[in-house]
């Protein structure tokens, strides 16, 4: 049985539909890329995902957990899939360490010694260990994101939703990010993430998804989506002719 | 006729001082806890409190607050309940620091980036919590200048209270002048006071605003 099952989602901004009917099954541990054009409505379908937009039609579930728009389902909705965002969105009133425990405490109620303990596995499993007391605004940009990763971590989520985490980042700071979510691939935690990183996605993606006008308009392995575009729209769009 | 030495006119007016420091305090004080419920049904999820608090403020924004004191005054007159001037002054003054504090405030709650709501949302958070942890922390850092800034409106706000018979600074001089037909330095003296009583408030402000300019920078 898939993990996430995405079912003629729906969803308009005003008179402007952005999502026109997307199916998607992602089974457990996979890692998908979505790629597209911008305004194809990549970020759209992510937000869907853990209810930041609600959907107009259609239906997704992540693990059993329907989207469904009470806070109460919402709640089990996000308690099983994470989100780690562009602008990393770290709090920046809290240092590293309280930025990770925060959600556990507030939201599942654990202990502040057991939050704590899981705050410091948690940094030091995407290497920053050693900035628990670090503030945001004194890491850098691939550090926050790395924060920002171990927050959504410590909430022991089933499934992670990356929205172009890497595309804040200088250069020089994107593989640290990357690295970190190979990792996380490798350790089986299911992805989908939207991404540009076209060398990425092909060296550790199971599928990708390629995007166009609000509809998923190819999808396969790697090899086959990225050697092998069939359609003029996706040519275009990695720049094969 | 009696002679006033400069000592006499100081004292008097030092002493006045001490009521205008009072209901400035009282006002304020009390704007802020009005001002906060305000706040809350300003930025919660309930639309009638929201409408109610909306329109409170631009009532008490849109008017004079020598109106209001008027309103306090003399209303409650019409109702046969014979108001003291002092409980008229605080509770117009009260109320006015309330609307204005309110919006200062919920300026500052909309302040916080959107990807505040966002990330908090995604970890499950629900609404009270995101404001609890996330969202006040930080709107009540940038809130503290102008809030600060604020209460300097609220001191000059208290002469006003003279008018309807409350004896604080301005009523003091206007006394004062009428026994010692010296209005330039009474009022000189007033307006004096009046300056050691604000400027260390708006300087202040400006520190804090520069300092908090100063930590945001890094961001
Ligand atoms: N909150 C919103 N309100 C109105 N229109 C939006 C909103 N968010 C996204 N859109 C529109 O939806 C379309 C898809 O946006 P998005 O999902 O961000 O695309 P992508 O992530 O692929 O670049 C765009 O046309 C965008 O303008
Ligand atoms: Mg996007």
């Amino acid at each position: 049985m898939s993990l996430i099952e995405i079912t003629e989602v729906r969803k308009s901004f005003g008179a402007n539909e952005v999502l026109k009917g997307i199916n998607i099954d992602v089974d457990p541990g996979e890692v998908i890329a979505i790629i597209g054009k911008s305004g194809s409505g990549k970020s759209t379908l992510l937000r869907c995902i853990n209810g930041l937009e609600l959907i107009d039609d259609g239906s997704i579930s992540v693990a059993g957990a329907q989207l469904l728009p009470d806070e109460l389902h919402l709640k089990a909705l996000r308690l099983k899939v994470g989100m780690i965002f562009q602008q990393f969105n770290l709090f920046p009133h809290l240092t590293a360490g309280g930025n990770v425990m925060l959600s556990q405490m507030v939201v599942k109620k654990t202990p502040k010694a057991a939050a704590e303990a899981m705050a410091h596995k948690m940094l030091e499993r995407v290497g920053l260990g050693h900035k628990y007391d670090a503030f945001p605004d004194e890491l850098s940009g691939g550090q926050q994101q790395r924060v920002a990763i171990a927050r959504a971590l410590a909430m022991q989520p089933i499934a992670l939703l990356c929205d172009e985490i890497t595309s804040a980042l200088d250069p020089e700071l994107v593989a640290e990010v990357l690295g970190v979510v190979r990792e996380l691939a490798s350790e089986g935690m299911t992805l989908l993430m939207v991404t540009h990183e076209m060398k990425f996605a092909r060296d550790v993606c199971s599928r990708v998804v390629f995007m166009h006008q609000g509809r998923v308009h190819e999808i396969g392995k790697p090899e086959e989506v990225f050697a092998d575009p069939k359609t003029p729209e996706l040519k275009q769009f990695l720049g094969v002719h | 006729m009696i002679e006033f030495s400069l000592w006499d006119i100081v004292r008097n007016l030092l002493l006045a001082a001490r009521w205008t420091v009072v209901l400035s305090l009282v006002s304020f004080i009390g704007g802020a806890l009005v001002g906060t419920l305000l706040l809350f049904m300003r930025i919660g999820r309930r639309r009638v409190l929201r409408l109610f608090a909306k329109y409170y403020v631009e009532l008490f924004q849109g008017t004079p607050l020598l109106m209001q004191l008027f309103l306090a005054f003399f209303g409650l007159g019409l109702f046969g309940i014979d108001v003291p001037a002092w409980l008229a002054a605080g509770v117009a003054l009260i109320l006015w620091s309330a609307a204005f504090l309110t919006e200062i405030w919920r300026g500052c709650v909309e302040a916080i980036a959107k990807g505040q709501w966002e990330a908090s949302s995604s970890l499950g958070m629900g609404y009270v919590q995101q404001m609890r942890y996330v969202i006040l922390p930080q709107a009540l850092k940038i809130a503290i200048p102008p809030t600060v800034g604020f209460s300097v409106q609220v001191i000059k706000g208290t002469a006003l209270t003279s008018i309807i018979g409350f004896v604080e600074l301005s009523k003091a001089g206007t006394v004062v002048t009428n026994a010692t037909f010296q209005p330039f330095m009474v009022y000189g003296l007033v307006a004096l006071i009046y300056f050691a009583l604000c400027w260390p408030l708006s300087k202040s402000s400006q520190v804090l605003e520069r300092k908090l300019n100063v930590a945001h920078r890094n961001h």
